[in-house]
Formats: structure tokens, C-alpha cells, sequence
């Protein structure tokens, strides 16, 4: 669900090229999301799924997500409810998942400058912008319009229960 | 007027129902066939589909592989494997193939791979199947769940980088290492979720197996699709699998048009050496020689990239007559059930088998990471795609990425070895 876009957002960095197997773990892959969540980015560091807080961003280098199409990767960021991720580039098939599972994410070729505990502020109206407490503000690429809606519907799940729903209904008419 | 299309236009453009698509353009397809396996299929499906309140919208169009779970390593795997069984009979899905292979050496081989078709697959490596001329890309469950509940999918209409191929590969030298040549210099990302198309002679001289390595690790490269037009190969093994004449005919074989819009890279075949990507990323490559000091404790030949019948012949070929160095363990995991039964009849397993080779399930076993990695501190050569820290294994798992030859070959010297003097 997006977003409040007066919240301060705590920062934690990651680096360049972070995989699924980095994001959710294939040990862990046989069971549910909250166990592969709680491993989540391990092999990085350790602090970061007992840490990160609902409405936290994940900030990145390039190539976000990179490897599997197993959609926990993104799925367990959903779950300790990181709000968005930040990164300059991401992996097509992780950027897919991102959004059909409703997190946002947000590509910005400065990503980089923000700095692990900053904090900033997500502004989704029109072109996203990312706003640190300097008051830097980073632009960051459109999001087109039926993602920001995948998103704002909470993932593809939703959006096709809603279109199920209609369908019965125009089949009732 | 437009200068004419690529084959990934082509291929969207029939899916989509458009007589012309543009770079950029995002389309609605209508998707001709399905692949899921246990782990991101039936066990994640079900209850979303109750939850939508729909159902599968073509069974015909739907494949299900068990091979990720199986064979089962402990009670939760198990009960996995039962779900996703379980579901396949409610679901009266007349297409299962459970534990006979890979989901993507499987699939073509029962002849559901069709050139021209538009395909998702439930996995990553699902460019696999573009080597049939077919536009097949992996994605995630929820979205899995959105084509088997619609039958449709959004594509956005990617560029071309076209991979020209001229000359002959040195003996020895395969797919795998063009392949890990080409993640080199482009990066894990470098193909930027668009097409990759494999051209040129050295490309039309591969037999079918080949070609699918080049596909499969375009996923390797961040392509959406590895693309190879169809041909006379192609008939070939659509014909040797049981694929009707009249299905054969009727396919449709698009090839990229001389002006289409793409990027054209060129590779010279007879120049390259084979290739070993070192830990932790299948783009660290470069030529073996590099990496001779490496000793390696495990060679491991298995997956959809490096365990089909060609790539166990090329293997075979290096240890026939010939036993594995002290120290080194070879494992083999035929990447399908048929495949292995082949290498049996041509003496290929037992040439393995003979040279201290264990034999392991028609899995995706080790390379997925889901049961049965390798222990912490081993140094291991593989054929399969992906060298990521922790994903076979522990943290300290040091993998390295070559061709099945050239794993043998390592296994044979006990180090990393160059496969051209072993056969010289």
C-alpha cells in the first residue's frame, strides 16, 4: 500500500548484484514466508531481517534481484515490510514479482548517494522522488501507471480477485 | 514504414494478435503454454486460486514437473511433493511428468515445445525453451497464477542483441563456454530484461541440447528470452520426439528480417578457449588456463544447463578408458530420465560409472539448493549455472562454472584443467 509520503524512512544499504539466493535462501525455500523473511539478505548481513522495521527502505547497487524467479526474494522483503527498494537497476524477472506482489520499487541511477540509518521521504505523486533529511532530493524513473496501480491494490492477487468479481457481476447483468 | 522485425517482434506480434509490434510497446499475449514444477506451482497456486475464486483456464495448455523436491529429503519436502501430486489428480492436469527429469530438458523432450509458441515458465532458467524458436520466460507464482487464471500475460516488447557466431569451435570446446564467454563481457544484467538472439553458422551447427545451454543461461545474462530461430535441426528433433509431420508443418518459423532494428555483436568460435566463471557469479569468467591451480574436492555434472545426453557424451568422452584423480569426488546427475536411459544404451553411463562417477537422481538436486548441497569448505567444479555464495551449499562453498568437458577433464587431472590437451 502506497504510501505516506511525509514519513521518515530509515535506510539500509546493501551493495551491488544481490541475488534471490541472497534474499531468500534455498534452505529455507520448503518453508513459509515468515522463515525464509527471517533469513532474508543473511549472507550480507545478519542484522538486517531482525532489524528492519514496517516502512524501512532497502537501498541497493545495481542489478537488484538477480537469479531465480522464485518470488520470495521479494516476497520476504514484503514481509518485514520493507516499503520500497531503491536501486539504480534490478533484475526484469525480480522486478516483475516486486510489483505483483505490491512492493514498490523504485529505480535511480544515484541510489548510492543515500547512506545506511538516513533517513528520507518517498513522494509516489507523478515522477517518484526520494528526499533525504538534507533536503537532497533524488529523482527517480516513472513508474508506469498500471505498476503504481499493482502496488496501490496491495499486488496482482487483488487486482485479479477485483477482476473476477467483476466478471461474475457482468455475468449476472 | 518499419525496416522490418526481429523474431522476438515476430514472436510477440502473433501472440499479441498485431501484424507489427514496436520496440517499447507493451502488449497483452495470449500465452499457448504453461510450465510450472513443485516448488512454484501447485503448493502456491491452489489457494491463491480459491482465494481469486477461479479456475485453470486451459488444462491442455498447463505442464507440471515435479523436480525441484524430488526425490524427497525429509518430511517437509515430502509433504510437498504430496500437495503438489495431490493437486495434479483434483486438477485432472493431463500433463504431469514427476520425477523422470528437469522441467526444461523435460518439456521439449515430450514434445510440448512448438516453434512460434508464446510460453511462461514457473522458473528462472525458462528461456531454456527459446532455443525451439518459442518466446518462453520465467516467471514467479503470483503472476503464474494471473495466466493460469486469464490465459494472458503483459510483455513489453524488448530490443534484440543479436549474437552472430561464425567458424568452429575448437574440439573440446562447447555451448556452455560460448555462453559463459558471452556472460563475461556483458554481466549478469547485461542483457537488461531484453532479447537475446544466438545467429551465425557456429549456432546453426549445434544440435538441439547445445543450443538449449546457450538459451538457458540467458537468464544468466538478465535476458528475458534466449532466442534461436528454428530450422532444419529443429524439425529434426521435433520429429525424433513424436511431434506429428502435420504439427511440424504447421508451425510457424520466424526468423529476424536483414533490417530489423537490433544490436549485432560478433564472435569469432574458433578463438575461444574454454571458459570457467570462479565464485560467486557466472560473469568471473575467463579462460581455463587461468584458473589451473585450482584443485577442486567435488565435480559435479548435473542440471538443465550442464546434465542432458550431449553434454554426458562430451563428458564421456574425456574419461573413457580413463579414472578420476585421488581426491576428487564426480557426481552425475542426468538432467532427465530418458536422457539417461540413452547415455545407458550408448555406454556413456557406464564409461562414467567406470571412471569413479556416483550416479544421482534426474534432479535438479544440488544446483537448486533445495536438499543434498555440498559440505562446508568444499572446492567444487560444476556444470550447472549459478555460482552464487550460499546457494549449494554453505557460505563457504567455493564453486566454479564450466562446461561438463571441462569438468571432466578437472575431475581427470585433479585440477582445473584445460579439456583441449586431455583430448589432444
Amino acid at each position: 500500500m502506497m504510501q505516506d509520503a511525509l514519513a521518515f524512512r530509515k535506510v539500509w544499504r546493501v551493495g551491488a548484484n544481490i541475488d534471490t539466493d541472497a534474499l531468500a535462501p534455498g534452505a529455507y525455500m520448503k518453508h513459509g514466508i515468515e522463515v525464509i523473511a527471517a533469513h532474508c539478505l543473511e549472507v550480507h548481513r545478519t542484522d538486517f531481517a531482525a532489524g528492519a522495521k514496517p516502512g524501512d527502505v532497502l537501498v541497493a547497487g545495481p542489478n537488484f534481484g538477480i537469479g531465480s524467479s522464485r518470488e520470495q526474494a521479494a516476497g520476504a522483503l514484503k514481509q518485514l515490510g520493507i516499503a520500497a527498494v531503491i536501486a539504480p537497476s534490478y533484475s526484469g524477472l525480480f522486478f516483475r514479482n516486486a510489483f505483483n506482489l505490491g512492493l514498490l520499487l523504485l529505480t535511480c541511477s544515484e541510489a548510492e548517494s543515500l547512506q545506511e540509518n538516513e533517513t528520507v521521504q518517498i513522494d509516489c505523486e507523478g515522477t517518484p522522488q526520494v528526499r533525504n533529511a538534507q533536503g537532497q532530493v533524488l529523482t527517480c524513473h516513472a513508474v508506469p501507471s498500471f505498476l503504481m496501480d499493482m502496488v496501490n491494490a496491495g499486488g496482482l492477487v487483488n487486482v485479479l480477485k477485483q477482476r473476477m468479481a467483476d466478471k461474475a457481476l457482468s455475468k449476472t447483468h | 514504414m518499419n525496416a522490418g522485425s526481429t523474431l522476438a517482434q515476430k514472436l510477440i506480434a502473433r501472440a499479441a494478435g498485431q501484424s507489427h509490434v514496436s520496440v517499447g510497446e507493451v502488449l497483452t499475449c495470449q500465452v499457448d503454454l504453461a510450465m510450472f514444477h513443485d516448488s512454484s506451482g501447485p503448493r502456491r497456486l491452489k489457494p491463491m486460486l480459491a482465494e481469486i475464486g477461479a479456475e485453470i483456464w486451459d488444462r491442455n495448455k498447463v505442464v507440471l514437473v515435479l523436480d525441484h523436491y524430488v526425490p524427497a529429503k525429509d518430511a517437509d519436502s515430502e509433504k510437498i511433493v504430496r500437495i503438489t501430486r495431490d493437486v495434479a489428480k483434483e486438477w485432472q492436469l493431463p500433463h504431469v511428468i514427476d520425477s523422470e527429469g528437469i522441467c526444461h530438458v523435460v518439456l521439449p523432450e515430450r514434445g510440448h515445445l512448438k516453434p512460434g509458441y508464446f510460453c511462461v515458465g514457473g522458473d528462472s532458467h525458462s528461456p531454456t525453451g527459446g532455443a525451439f524458436g518459442t518466446y518462453m520466460f520465467g516467471i514467479g507464482a503470483t503472476e503464474m497464477l494471473g495466466v493460469v487464471a486469464t490465459g494472458e500475460i503483459w510483455v513489453q516488447v524488448p530490443q534484440t542483441l543479436r549474437m552472430v557466431w561464425q567458424g568452429a569451435l575448437q574440439k573440446g570446446v562447447c555451448a556452455k563456454d560460448m555462453m559463459l564467454h558471452m556472460i563475461g563481457k556483458f554481466g549478469m544484467n547485461g542483457g537488461n530484461y531484453q532479447a537475446v538472439e544466438f545467429a551465425g553458422d557456429t549456432v546453426r551447427g549445434l544440435g538441439m541440447q547445445e543450443r538449449m545451454t546457450l538459451s538457458n543461461m540467458s537468464a544468466e545474462m538478465g535476458a528475458q528470452v534466449g532466442l534461436i530461430a528454428a530450422d532444419h535441426t529443429t524439425r529434426e528433433y521435433l520429429k525424433s520426439v513424436g511431434v506429428s509431420q502435420a504439427v511440424i508443418e504447421q508451425s510457424q518459423y520466424f526468423e529476424t528480417d536483414d533490417g530489423a532494428d537490433c544490436q549485432r555483436f560478433d564472435f569469432e568460435a574458433s578463438q575461444l578457449s574454454p571458459q570457467v566463471a570462479a565464485p560467486h557469479s557466472p560473469e568471473n569468467t575467463k579462460a581455463v588456463g587461468e584458473y589451473s591451480h585450482i584443485v577442486p574436492s567435488v565435480a559435479y555434472i548435473g542440471a538443465c544447463t550442464g546434465a542432458k545426453l550431449a553434454d554426458l557424451r562430451a563428458a564421456a568422452e574425456v574419461l573413457k578408458g580413463r579414472k578420476v584423480a585421488a581426491g576428487v569426488q564426480l557426481m552425475v546427475a542426468p538432467a532427465s530420465a530418458r536422457d539417461q536411459a540413452q547415455a545407458a544404451k550408448e555406454g556413456v553411463m557406464q564409461i562414467l560409472i567406470d571412471a569413479g562417477a556416483s550416479v544421482l537422481p534426474n534432479a535438479c538436486g544440488a544446483c537448486a539448493g533445495y536438499g543434498g548441497t555440498f559440505e562446508e569448505g568444499a572446492t567444487v567444479i560444476s556444470s550447472t549455472a549459478r555460482n552464487f555464495q550460499g546457494r549449494m551449499g554453505p557460505a563457504s562453498v567455493q564453486v566454479y562454472l564450466a562446461s561438463p568437458a571441462t569438468v571432466a577433464a578437472s575431475a581427470l587431472k585433479g585440477h582445473i584443467a584445460d579439456v583441449r590437451e586431455v583430448l589432444a
